[in-house]
């Protein structure tokens, strides 16, 4: 079996996103970028499955700019073994990668992609979703577990109320959630050795999708200051504030 | 604001696969290092799991022979000053000087050993399995490498070794030291190295407690007639001081570096603090005397390591003269003293109470400024090799 990875350059979780002054959405000049977290986890479980013996070849694949390159390279010194570069400078949306996506796999003919649940600049959690849809294969998503057996996988969903626990045919697509396991570090050796591996570059266009956006950003604005918290001198005068404000019974 | 680790994005000699290796080292560290690092500064040392940890992550071998295990193909010496920074981040040398102790050991080795020496050291060494130290410093003193005392007499296929060597790094967990010993006449045409077995009978050894480089085991090692098979001498006999000395560029540039690093993380604890702290009714930032300071931290951090890449650039491409080592190394351990200092002064009272990063580096510009070559040994030598003077 082939696992494809797709995976995503975003914004560093380290870093504090700053709004562009004219309100057109976040400013990534100089920001440092990385793999978006749910896809480390992704690419982690994938090569987990191949280590274990149950996948051949796991395959990264990203939608991007040119220097979506280095995430996967960066999925490469993780252990990936080839990778897809489908590059683009324009904005995609959920529903373009998902279509790219499934391109993508009608030609590598993946059993299993294993996506992040959602990537967190955008929070969208939708492009697996979409995928399993154009696909019309079945789809587990918020992967806490993942056991894979011959022509079937089974995934323990983190759900609201605890674990949900389904069951796939394969192919399949898995969403992966924070709990899912805890990705590695690539070993310094193995970052030059990602070097030599082989890297494909494509564009939207090889694959004959349009991903002009269906929505238009209207403005992005930071979020609201918290204003400061008042200190209130007992439980009565708490209460009270409560009822002012409309809070509890 | 101002990110502390984008600098290396606007220099020359960093590109993206330093920052693949930085992104690496830092989730090692964040992973397997930060949880513990004060446990082992209570300790005194590093567990030896923590060896073998970075070696599998590739930091032990980084810019070794890949024929002992080491990983050279591809790296260049800022591959090594981002693995510096990285490791740095935790806010505690002893990590650095203890866990990369073979970094001042392994080299004489692989510079002037047999290839039977190299061949049984360097690979269990690169794989974390075992520790390598350097004994130079005797208790009688480190500065005058060439005056030192230790003897080795040979006796047929021994050496036998008598006296004794003082704040070794990695010294209580050793397994071989690197050492200096007088095997001919006075000066520093009488020394050689000899790799000593710490197993050996006759070898002992004392833990020294110390101000700072806490998680570091600092040792002084008592050598009584210990008996050294002569094919552990490493290069030839009364050779050994050139193997010291030629030690000396890389170690200086690594500690310069090391200060450095140590100083931005001094500066982002500050600045962090000086963001949120207020007094009189606003920040500390918004106070102009304060933003001075950090400007000015920030100004002589910035200058020294312009010096220091430059120096890493020159040491690479054969463009290198020896002084300068000297010179870069007093000048980032006194850029360190004041940014330390004015860290810990932006802090306050916090910067006294242990559990700062502040607090320790503070503890630890001593033992830069010592260490290694001190500041006056290294500005003489310096002056001696630019404008002659005996
Ligand atoms: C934590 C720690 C770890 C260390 N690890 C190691 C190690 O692993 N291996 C090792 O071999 N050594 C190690 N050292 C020793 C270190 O290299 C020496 O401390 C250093 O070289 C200075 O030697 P000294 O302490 O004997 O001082 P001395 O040589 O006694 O000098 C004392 C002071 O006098 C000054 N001085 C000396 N001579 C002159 C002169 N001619 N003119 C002007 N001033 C002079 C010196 O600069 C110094 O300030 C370590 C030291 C420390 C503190």
């Amino acid at each position: 079996m082939k696992i494809l990875v797709p995976v995503k350059r975003v914004i560093d979780y380290n870093v504090k996103p700053r709004v562009k002054a004219d309100g057109s959405g976040v400013d990534l000049a100089n920001v440092k970028m990385s793999m978006n977290p749910f896809d480390e986890i992704a690419v982690e479980e994938a090569l987990r499955i191949k280590e274990a013996g149950n996948a051949e070849e796991v395959i990264a694949v990203s939608v991007g700019p040119a220097k979506a390159a280095e995430t996967l390279r960066t999925a490469l010194a993780m252990g990936a073994d080839r990778a897809i570069l489908i590059e683009t400078d324009e904005t995609v949306e959920p529903l373009a990668v998902a279509k790219l996506l499934a391109k993508v796999a009608a030609e590598e003919n993946p059993g299993l992609i294993l996506l992040g649940k959602q990537a967190i600049d955008d929070d969208s959690n939708q492009t697996g979703q979409m995928l399993a849809a154009l696909l019309g294969w079945g789809q587990a998503t918020f992967a806490n577990t993942v056991t894979v057996e011959a022509g079937s996988i089974t995934v323990a969903r983190d759900v609201d109320g605890g674990l949900q626990t389904v069951k796939l045919n394969t192919p399949a697509i898995v969403t992966t959630d924070l709990r899912l396991n805890e990705p590695r570090y690539a070993s310094l050796p193995n970052i030059m050795k990602a070097k030599k591996k082989p890297l494909d570059t494509k564009t939207p266009g090889d694959y004959g999708v349009d991903i002009t956006p269906r929505l238009t950003t209207l403005k992005v604005a930071e979020p609201p200051v918290r204003s400061a918290g008042i200190k209130v001198a007992d439980v009565d005068a708490l209460v009270e504030k409560l009822k002012v404000l409309g809070v509890g019974a | 604001m101002t990110d502390f680790d984008d600098w290396r994005a606007r220099s020359p000699f960093y590109d993206e696969s330093h920052e693949a290796l930085a992104q690496s080292v830092r989730r090692f560290v964040a992973r397997e290092i930060a949880p513990y690092i004060d446990q082992w500064e209570a300790d005194g040392e590093l567990p030896r799991d923590l060896h073998r940890k970075a070696a599998d992550a590739g930091i032990l071998g980084l810019r070794y022979p890949e024929a002992y295990g080491g990983h050279s193909e591809g790296f260049d010496i800022f591959h090594g000053m981002t693995q510096t920074e990285e490791l740095a981040a935790v806010g505690a040398g002893g990590l650095t000087a203890s866990l990369m102790t073979h970094g001042i050991g392994l080299p004489p080795v692989l510079a002037l050993g047999s290839d039977a020496l190299k061949d049984m050291v360097a690979p269990p060494v690169l794989a974390g399995e075992k520790i390598i130290a350097l004994g130079i410093t005797e208790p009688s003193g480190g500065s005058d490498v060439a005056g030192l005392k230790t003897r080795a007499e040979r006796v047929g296929d021994h050496y036998v070794v008598n006296g004794s060597k003082m704040f070794i790094t990695s010294g209580m967990r050793a397994d071989w030291l690197t050492c200096a010993v007088r095997t001919g006449g006075a000066g520093a045409g009488g020394i050689s190295l000899l790799l000593i077995d710490i197993d050996t009978p006759g070898v002992t050894r004392t833990r020294l407690d110390k101000m700072g480089w806490r998680c570091s085991d600092t040792a002084a090692i008592y050598l009584q007639d210990v008996r050294v098979p002569a094919d552990r001498l490493i290069g030839p006999e009364n050779g050994g001081f050139i193997g010291i000395m030629r030690n000396f560029n890389s170690e200086r540039l690594g500690m310069a570096m090391g200060c450095c690093a140590f100083a931005r993380v001094c500066l982002k604890e500050a600045v962090q603090w000086a963001q949120t702290r207020e007094t009189f009714g606003k920040t500390l930032v918004k106070h102009q005397s304060i933003r001075i300071k950090l400007a000015d931290m920030a100004r002589r951090i910035a200058a020294t390591q312009a010096w220091v890449d430059q120096c890493a650039w020159g040491l690479e491409n054969g463009r290198d003269q020896p002084a300068d080592f000297a010179m870069l190394k007093v000048q980032a351990t006194q850029m360190l003293e004041i940014v330390a200092r004015e860290a810990a002064q932006i802090l306050g009272g916090a910067s006294y109470i242990t559990g700062s990063k502040v607090e320790r580096i503070y503890r630890e510009v001593r033992v830069n400024a010592i260490g290694g070559g001190s500041e006056e040994i290294m500005l003489d030598l310096a002056g001696r090799q630019l404008f002659g003077g005996k």
